[in-house]
């Protein structure tokens, strides 16, 4: 692992940026082309290159599976629990306009929200596929 | 708020449950979760139907977008039927489940068998209320999904097999009724299932139609059995997991039923499924098809699980005759075969998962003399064997009773006549599976059986209890059937 | 001339039905688990198009509401295919899964060696 130093340095130094294009991505979302799918896997991928390149075991020291299973409910918990919000003050289910003062912020920020649960599933699902499929065969 | 609510409740209830079982990671808190949503479940169901039954139909815009645009959520008489039949068996199993689930699942996937079952009843659930065709496509497959992933649980390695065939033939039946949908998305620019039905009208002579008809009616048979689109499902049934089995036998394939009829009268309308297109002669030759051909196949089956998994192969014949008739007594025969052989059929996979909790097999050889150790368990057994077959005073008997009365009307006595011998094939595999469960020596696999748990026996006798039951008062399921199959034949609403 | 030119209008049709018929046609004649998993994805393609291209109308507009913005392309298929694409990716990847898993259990993903050890899955045959 001596000889691999320039890939090694490379990617940490790039390894934020990506995450931050990440973030990018889904927060970007609402005004052109992104959202919670596409920046859950750029999330994704900035754990598996750094699995790849620094192991398996560091990788799973900094995200543990137990925290990636963890994501995948929760991420469709926030996404239906959005939903949840009209149907307590006595609109539909996935009314979001109630979220705030009016119609269209609310829909703005349920979406926000319903993304924010999408991010957090994708990710998690990705990981934990990674994980899944790496840690196969050595156990 | 409630009230108003209930169609939506009926789908997020169990998602919620699904995704509270995944969080909490623990096997028998995730069953507790899955008892109180399938508890509440029913209950919601319960509402549904008597809301329906006394103010007709609901409809639920899901966030408050007007249908033909938003999604809209529509229960009538049928699909609340439906409705109850499903969470009915998804709610009294779950007691059953838990012994089960212990012994044939290890201890850190327990929990994701429950996420997987609630969803699975998410989807079906789905399936049945939603008025929107793509919506129902997208359940169909958080349904199927779910269950290829129950399936592969199993503790066989040739469960993963079952699971793999089966995703490959369910994926195509999806996909074959999507590619149906897009035909009428095309022709009409809606997937509201009421609006498609006013506006189909106009190009019902379109070929594109008739090619949409035919995708949506194979794609949905492969989804329910249809001789001869069933080759997935006996090994599906004889590997998933005993409380897998006895769930899927029960709901899938109605569900799926459910659809089918819900295209052919209310979308396409019976006179132009039936009236146009010769659909009639078809299904009838699959069904009787489907009634002998898979009834004799199971009565060459030395595995148990597989010979019942071939009779409900049979079973589905007598459903989609009903539907061929296309008449009322038809189709009330048909759907209320639908429940009583959901309960029958239940019945005996719950049976025969005490048999395997207690002996670890269900191949008939190693049971011989099993109904001398075990009595009560297999005297189910017998019950509910019986209501297979069909005899007076079980609840098989009533829907055979309103097909026979169907072929009659229509004058085809001979169609009547193929009824009840295909039920003679039924007394076969039946009577010889109780010939060796009863009139035979004891193997020394039976004598080492240990005793069953009482919940187990408990629950599988509930279900046995209502074979009779509905054998005998037949208000609740033949009145309702016959209330939607009026329903249906009115054609578009 | 006619027929021609009536075939070529309709070009993406072809092209819908030859993908369709194609990845068919995969699944059932190869043996391989994972060359039928591909042949599933692509019929599964065919469908996204099919959805989509009676969608685009030459010459349409975004779907907005406003000024300039007249006779725009439905955005509805999009809606669906997006869903049916994550669909997809999820059947497949549970496919996968499910192979990776067969794999371990058998050494061979080749179903005419599996029938061979497993001889009760051949339809109808006893255990």
């Amino acid at each position: 692992m001596r000889l691999d130093v320039i890939i090694r340095v490379s990617i940490k130094v790039l390894l934020p940026f990506i995450l931050m294009f990440g973030l990018y991505v889904q927060f970007h979302g609402d005004y052109g082309p992104g959202g919670g799918f596409q920046a859950g896997v750029v999330a994704a991928a900035t754990v598996i290159l750094y699995a790849i390149i620094f192991g398996l075991a560091p990788t799973k020291r900094i995200i543990p599976p137990l925290m990636v299973e963890i994501m995948i409910p929760l991420g469709v918990l926030i996404f239906a629990g959005v939903g949840v919000v009209g149907l307590l003050v006595g609109e539909s289910y996935l009314n979001y306009s109630v979220l705030a003062h009016d119609q269209i912020h609310g829909q703005e920020w349920g979406i926000f929200l319903v993304e924010a649960g999408v991010f957090v599933t994708v990710a998690g699902t990705m990981v934990a596929i990674f994980y899944a499929f790496t840690g196969r065969g050595r156990s | 708020m409630i009230g108003e609510n209930l169609p939506a409740l009926q789908v997020i209830l169990p998602l919620f449950g699904a995704i509270i079982a995944a969080l909490v990671r623990r096997g028998d808190i995730a069953w507790l979760v899955t008892l109180v949503t399938g508890v509440a479940t029913l209950m919601v169901a319960f509402a549904l139907l008597v809301k329906v039954l006394a103010g007709g139909p609901i409809s639920y815009e899901i966030g408050d977008w007007v249908p033909p645009i938003g999604i809209e959520y529509r229960v009538d008489v049928i699909n609340a039927y439906v409705l109850v039949l499903v969470s009915v068996i998804a709610a009294v199993i779950l007691p059953y489940a838990r012994t089960s689930i212990a012994l044939e699942i290890r201890e850190e996937r327990r929990a994701w068998f429950y996420t997987m079952y609630l969803l699975c009843l998410c989807g079906l659930t789905g399936i049945t209320i939603t008025g929107d065709a793509f919506n129902a496509f997208v359940f169909l497959e958080v349904s199927s999904l779910s269950t290829y992933t129950m399936i592969a649980l199993g503790r066989d390695r040739r469960a993963l097999i079952a699971a793999y065939q089966y995703l490959i033939m369910g994926t195509i039946g999806a996909t074959f009724y999507v590619i149906g949908v897009g035909l009428l998305l095309v022709m009409t620019g809606t997937l509201n299932l009421v609006d498609l039905s006013t506006r189909l009208v106009e190009v019902e002579s379109t070929r594109t139609v008739s090619a949409a008809l035919a995708f949506i009616v194979v794609g949905i048979s492969l989804k329910l059995a249809l001789f001869p689109l069933h080759v997935w499902l006996p090994n599906a049934y004889a590997y998933a997991p005993s409380v897998a089995t006895v769930f899927l036998a029960a709901t899938a394939t109605k569900v799926a039923v459910y659809l089918l009829l819900r295209f052919l009268f209310s979308v396409f309308g019976a006179h132009f499924a039936f009236g146009q297109l010769v659909l009639t002669p078809m299904l009838l030759l699959l069904s009787v098809a489907a009634m002998f051909g898979a009834s004799i196949v199971a009565a060459f089956q030395n595995n148990l699980k597989r010979m019942l998994a071939y009779s409900s192969v049979a079973q589905i014949g007598y459903v989609t005759l009903g539907i061929a008739l296309a008449t009322a007594t038809g189709l009330t025969g048909g759907i209320v075969h639908l429940f009583n052989h959901a309960i029958t059929k239940a019945a005996l996979f719950l049976v025969l998962g005490i048999v395997f909790y207690c002996a670890a097999t269900v191949r008939v050889e190693d049971l011989a003399g099993l109904g001398r150790r075990l009595p009560v368990t297999m005297a189910g057994f017998v019950v509910a064997g019986l209501s297979l077959i069909g005899v007076p005073g079980t609840a098989g008997f009533i829907s055979k009773w309103y097909l026979v009365a169907a072929a009659l009307e229509k004058g085809w006595w001979w169609l009547a006549v193929l009824v009840v011998a295909s039920s003679l094939i039924a007394v076969i595999y039946v009577g010889r599976v109780v010939e060796v469960l009863w009139f035979r020596a004891p193997t020394e696999t039976v004598a080492a059986v240990r005793d069953p748990p009482t919940v187990m026996v408990a629950t599988a006798w509930l279900m046995v209890a209502a074979t009779v039951y509905f054998g005998i008062d037949t208000n609740l399921t033949a009145g309702v059937a016959s209330l939607a199959a009026d329903s249906l034949l009115q054609g578009p609403q | 001339m006619n027929l021609v030119q009536e075939i070529l209008a309709h070009y993406n049709h072809w092209i819908t039905i030859f993908l369709m018929v194609a990845g068919l046609y995969v699944v059932v004649a190869r043996g391989n688990m994972v060359k039928k998993l591909v042949g599933l994805s692509i019929f599964q393609t065919s469908v996204y198009l099919l959805y989509l291209s009676p969608g685009k109308i030459l010459g349409g507009t975004p779907p907005i509401i406003g000024e300039g913005y007249s006779g725009y392309a439905n955005p509805l298929p999009h809606v669906l295919i997006l869903t049916a694409i994550v669909v997809g990716v999820a059947t497949l990847s549970l496919g996968l899964a499910l192979v990776v898993r067969i794999n371990e259990a058998y050494g061979t993903i080749e179903e005419d060696e599996i029938f061979e050890t497993e001889e009760q899955f051949q339809p109808g045959e006893d255990e």
